[in-house]
């Protein structure tokens, strides 16, 4: 997600570090650069504007001009300025005033507010708050018996029934407080924000059920209309917050930050894939870090500090530094990674992977097929490969049922990848690098984007 | 920290080898599934139970075409920022804050940097030609200029023949109306006296075969459905045979919404079509869905759909709120994709054939 941005900013920051000082010419190309970053990712044109107003103003200022390294300091301002656009902190729910917590989704049509209600119950659930989801959408057919099932896979109740929203709210608020439950999810029609009756139903629900936190789903892909619509919506209902859908496609969001910038409501949660469990809290800083290109690192050492074990990591470390790493520790290392979540998400949040390798589509299965191969060696094979001659390598593909092929080219890969972890692993070396270099990987001709068409 | 930190060096480099490691196969993999695809499937005799539904379904409320008064007007809302753009402009002079008053309009209607710069620049040199000064006889050239963009003579119909089924394929990302848009077609068929098949061949959705079931009851059309989760294509497959044995004439099959990101999902449909394209000529049109909200990405999403499943027009939805549906114009220029229909209501009879004349006059008033 936001690749695309990141790709523009990456390509304006690296003709701007190669300037030593910079004129106001300079400035203004940055800036115009910018703008036109910012309107192909969506971003509303009167943020746009303002946005690079500000830009402007810093970058001719004194903080530029007396730095050491303008370029590096204008880089750095763009950094501050799209953090703060994009909504500084991370925001939260609202405590309940006696629970339960009520929480009611809304938005427009096909905006995901069902899917968001499921994900966002079993996201409470697995922080220790029971949750408790209420069908509200009696406009959309069969929209009922998707939370249903919904419900079902996420493992959280599901309230349905009743002649009008009002009452069925109404009704499932008083049946998650008979059963204890911490937080109710209601799930609403999707309206246009212009359509007065809906509204005013809308209104009424609200009004009936004391909601203490009103989420307004938008999806990623939405284009300037975001604003107008958040906006609409926070005249008629008392918004609180935003729940950002469909992040996993290529959309550039600019939605995202536009809305916060505008209304000034917080995104509090983003829903990244088709699972259940592609839903998470939203970093707005961490997120302006990824835009730029420069990693997610803060979610990446919370990750992998859940999943490491900080010994092993240290005595793989020194291994790898000596120089002594074998496929035997690669096995360990991967398995332990593959605790971290799936390795495109890790992929998405290293700062300055190539375009070409955050975009490659991975399959976790494939990280199977490398740990059957290792498997099927022995222990002296996994120590030193240079063991393998044909007959071994034949064995090798029959016991993890690849090909010699296979056997092959993993060999081949791990010889690059030693080499590289005994350059990337030098003190000192590893900090300068814009990018790491990849290399030459045998056999990526043209990356595999859209096979067969 | 310095832990954390040592951690982290790990992490980058092992996420980095398992990548490299991980590509090759990737590959490998890749060719054979593309191979897999191509031979025929013997796994398409799964169950596809076909729901009929009654016939005598009550009738939609207004069945007249909605004609160019009614899009203006349900278009109204949309034409909102143009028209503070020309009272803005009563009695004003042409000058640069004016041109950029009316740039930010076309962005702000999500036509997209290029096509506005298209636009613009086009529209300078008519201005210039004509001797315009004045900023209120702009908006009348700028509704020329986009239905130029357009293409007036454009072919917008659906294809359809006679004596055999013609089936009319849904794409799109999630969430843009493909459902609805399918009984809304299913509507106008019935309306025209074909024979009327729809295919929930959305098979991943929770509920979306009962929604479009649903329909098929409210609109009077036989529904086909498969199994929640299972091969959508052998949905399809049985749905053509049933189609041929019962003489229907327009198979509308409503797809599982996908991003175009996701290359298992792509390949999925891939395969939806290979399988309409075993019973020969009866492809009429591939539809991408498109939603009138969608930002620039819209332009991503046709491309990439037109590459997989080779698109052949546009459907623009939820027409009847505040978005413009701007992007259009990007993807009928540079696609070169027409926009056959838009959804203006919620109503099964809110689908009519796109005009780009009432689309431009309405936009621009």
């Amino acid at each position: 997600m936001f690749e695309t941005l990141a790709d523009r900013f990456d390509a304006i920051f690296r003709r701007l570090r190669s300037r030593g000082r910079l004129s106001e010419a300079d400035v203004d190309e940055v800036a115009r650069e910018i703008r036109l970053a910012l309107l192909e990712a969506d971003v509303n044109v009167r943020v746009v504007k303002a946005f690079v107003n500000r830009l402007k103003a810093r970058a001719t200022g004194a903080e530029v001009a007396e730095s050491l390294s303008p370029a590096q300091q204008v880089i750095k301002i763009v950094h501050e300025e799209l953090t703060a656009t994009l909504g500084g902190s991370a925001g939260t729910l609202h405590p309940a005033k006696r629970p339960p917590a009520v929480i009611v989704l809304i938005g427009l049509q096909g905006t995901g507010k069902t899917t968001a209600a499921a994900k966002l119950a079993r996201h409470l659930e697995h922080h220790g708050r029971p949750a408790f989801l209420v069908a509200a959408d009696l406009q959309r057919p069969a929209a009922v018996d998707q939370l249903q099932v919904l419900g079902e896979r996420a493992g959280v109740p599901v309230w349905t029934g009743g002649p009008d929203p009002v009452t069925v709210a109404t009704a499932g608020v008083r049946e998650a407080e008979r059963l204890g439950r911490h937080v109710v999810i209601i799930d609403t029609a999707g309206r246009l924000q212009v359509d007065a009756d809906l509204m005013g139903e809308l209104g009424r629900v609200i009004d009936a059920v004391d909601p203490s936190d009103v989420l307004l789903t938008v999806d990623a892909m939405i284009g300037q209309d975001a604003v107008r619509v958040a906006t609409e919506f926070a005249e008629q209902v008392p918004l609180t917050g935003v729940v950002l859908t469909k992040l996993d496609g290529d959309a550039r969001g600019g939605a995202a930050l536009s809305v916060k910038e505008v209304t000034g409501l917080p995104i509090l949660f983003a829903g990244i894939g088709e699972k259940l469990d592609d839903f998470e809290p939203f970093y707005p800083d961490r997120l302006a870090s990824r835009i730029l290109g420069m990693g997610d690192v803060l979610t990446l050492i919370e990750k992998a500090e859940a999943a490491f074990d900080a010994d092993q990591a240290k005595a793989a470390e020194e291994k790898l530094r000596s120089g002594r790493f074998t496929l035997e520790d690669f096995l360990d290392q991967m398995r332990q990674m593959k605790k971290m979540g799936p390795l495109q998400s890790i992929v998405g949040m290293l700062p300055g992977v190539p375009k070409e390798l955050r975009d490659a589509e991975l399959d976790e299965g494939e990280l199977g097929r490398v740990e059957a191969i290792i498997c099927s060696m022995t222990p002296a094979e996994r120590r030193d490969p240079s063991l393998i001659n044909g007959s071994r390598r034949h064995r090798i593909a029959r016991g993890s049922g690849t090909s010699t092929q296979q056997v092959n080219s993993l060999l081949k890969q791990f010889k690059v990848v030693q080499q590289m972890m005994r350059t990337m692993s030098k003190p000192g070396k590893g900090k300068r690098r814009g990018r790491v270099p990849v290399p030459g990987i045998p056999g990526m001709p043209g990356m595999p984007g859209m096979p067969g068409r | 920290m310095s832990s954390a930190t040592a951690t982290l060096v790990l992490v980058i480099i092992f996420a980095f080898a398992a990548l490299l490691l991980a590509l090759p196969s990737v590959m490998s993999r890749r060719e054979r599934r593309r191979r897999a695809a191509e031979t025929p499937d013997a796994d398409l005799q799964t169950d596809a139970p076909t729901a009929p539904t009654e016939p005598e379904a009550p009738p939609p409320e207004d069945a007249t075409e909605a004609p160019a008064a009614v899009l203006t007007e349900r278009l109204g809302r949309s034409r909102a920022p143009f028209r503070g753009l020309r009272d803005r402009w009563r009695a004003r002079r042409l000058d640069d804050d004016a041109w950029d008053d009316l740039e930010e309009t076309l962005l702000l209607a999500d036509v997209g940097v290029p096509t506005t710069g298209r636009l613009l620049d086009s529209l300078r040199s008519d201005a210039r030609r004509a001797g315009i000064g004045d900023a209120d006889q702009l908006p009348p050239l700028l509704a020329a200029r986009i239905a130029d963009e357009l293409g007036e003579g454009t072919d917008r119909s659906l294809h359809h023949d006679a004596g055999h089924p013609n089936v009319w394929l849904l794409v799109g990302v999630n969430g843009v109306g493909k459902t609805t848009t399918a009984a809304k077609l299913a509507q106008r068929e019935l309306d025209a006296g074909h024979r009327v098949l729809l295919v929930a061949a959305d098979t991943f959705r929770a509920a979306a075969a009962e929604q479009l079931a649903h329909w098929g009851g409210t609109v009077g059309v036989d529904v086909t459905r498969g199994q929640p989760g299972g091969d959508p294509a052998s949905v399809v497959f049985d749905a053509m045979q049933s189609a041929q044995a019962r003489g229907i004439d327009t198979v509308i099959v409503d797809t599982a919404g996908r991003l175009h990101t996701k290359v298992n999902l792509m390949e999925e449909l891939k395969k939806i079509r290979r399988i309409v394209e075993r019973f020969p000529d009866t492809l009429g049109e591939v539809l991408l869905v498109l939603d009138a909200s969608t930002g620039q990405n819209g332009l991503t999403q046709a491309s990439q759909f037109t590459e997989a499943v080779g698109v052949t027009g546009v459907v623009l939805t939820k027409l009847d709120g505040t978005a413009k549906g701007g992007i259009v114009l990007a993807v009928e220029a540079e696609l070169g994709v027409p926009v056959k229909l838009i959804g203006i209501g919620e109503h099964a009879t809110d689908l009519v054939t796109f005009d780009p004349r009432d689309f431009a006059a309405a936009l621009i008033g």
